[in-house]
């Protein structure tokens, strides 16, 4: 199963080009000049997106670096691990909408300390995957567009992280151990 | 959060590491836009050309019934169905490169349709859709558990899937939820 769908999002891409250009020319359409097109509106679309990118990754690195993200951490942890959330999974959990590269060391770092076969090893792995950096979708798509008032979508992403990280301890408990 | 940062400095003693960090911050967001654009303008090219093929809207044709229900405000047929499409298969693969620029031209598709600069319901759904991740490999992780030599290193797929689901239900459901309540 996992072999398998491996394999298709390697083949995945090149054939969907290989796919679009067959019927791009079945249907006469002058390909080349329509990618070229296509192409410099993505460039205009990243020089729109930088400084909305530029001031969302600047501020979170100030908040790192001050200690003020890791101060909130360790005023959380209680908290979480009231919930039934490790104390060492507490780092993860918090950074995992915000910052994705962070989130990435600390998985790392506890697959790296506890093995990826151990049961931290094994949710950290797990949270990692089950959801995404909130703040830097949310910064990418709507910045791209140009819209700045949010509704609710910050919200209620934020709310479904947080479930999806009860949601993994729940499943991860109740698979492997 | 800047300036809880800051001010947080101020009494920590940690304005130094503040003060490089803001623009190891701001280079990191240039390189960052760099290696987005070249995915960018690769993919929206390409796009572009399945549009003019008018791939885009079979493909929006074809699963029209089950997308219609998440994003009732998009007309039939509109190429904002099909980018959506596209992003949401393109994040099931794990590529994430490809994903995101068929994010923005749905968002963009969209937007032609609110005509606001407000987020609309299609879109926050779409979005709330994507921050609680579509994945059906999880590559990156793999990747890591395989380089501190897990016994089986893909045992996680199947908690990844069944807790990515979880998620994007409760995340559909809430988004839902508070959407009939802005509606009162």
């Amino acid at each position: 199963m996992v072999e398998w769908l491996t394999v298709i999002s390697i083949w995945l891409v090149p054939v969907t080009v290989m796919m679009i250009l067959i019927v791009a020319i079945i249907r006469k359409v002058p390909a080349y000049e329509v990618f070229v097109e296509g192409g410099k509106e993505g460039l205009k679309m990243s020089v729109s997106l930088l400084p909305f990118l530029l001031g969302m990754l600047v501020a979170i690195a100030i908040l790192r670096s001050s200690g003020a993200l890791d101060a909130f951490i360790g005023l959380l942890q209680p908290v979480l691990s009231k919930v039934g959330i490790p104390a060492d999974i507490a780092p993860l959990a918090i950074l995992r909408p915000i910052s994705g590269t962070a989130a990435l060391s600390v998985t790392t770092e506890i697959i790296k300390t506890y093995g990826p076969d151990s049961f931290l090893g094994r949710l950290a792995s797990t949270m990692q995957g089950s959801t995404d950096t909130t703040l830097y979708i949310l910064t990418v798509y709507f910045g791209a567009v140009g819209i700045k008032k949010m509704g609710n979508a910050l919200k209620v992403g934020l709310i479904a992280d947080f479930i999806g990280i009860i949601v993994s301890v729940i499943i991860v408990s109740w698979i492997f151990l | 959060m800047a300036i809880i940062g800051i001010v947080y400095a101020m009494f920590n003693g940690t304005m130094e590491q503040v003060n490089e960090a803001l623009f190891e911050g701001a280079s990191e967001a240039v390189t960052l836009v760099i290696s987005l654009s070249s995915v960018l303008v690769f993919w929206l090219g390409m796009m572009r050309v399945a549009e003019r093929a008018g791939i885009l809207k079979g493909f929006s044709k074809l699963f029209r019934p089950i997308v219609k229900r998440l994003f009732p405000e998009i007309p039939d047929g509109h190429p904002a169905m099909g980018y959506i499409l596209a992003n949401f298969s393109a994040n099931l693969f794990g590529l994430g490169n490809a994903a995101t620029p068929m994010g923005i031209k749905a968002m963009e598709e969209m937007k032609k349709i609110s005509k606001s600069d407000h987020a609309s319901n299609s879109m926050i759904t779409f979005l709330v859709i994507n921050t609680s991740s579509l994945t059906l490999v999880p590559t990156t992780v793999i990747g890591i558990r395989m380089e501190y030599s897990s016994a089986a290193p893909t045992e996680i797929v199947a908690s990844t899937i069944l807790a990515t689901f979880i998620t994007t239900v409760s995340a559909i459901t809430i988004d839902r939820l508070m959407q009939k309540s802005r509606q009162k």
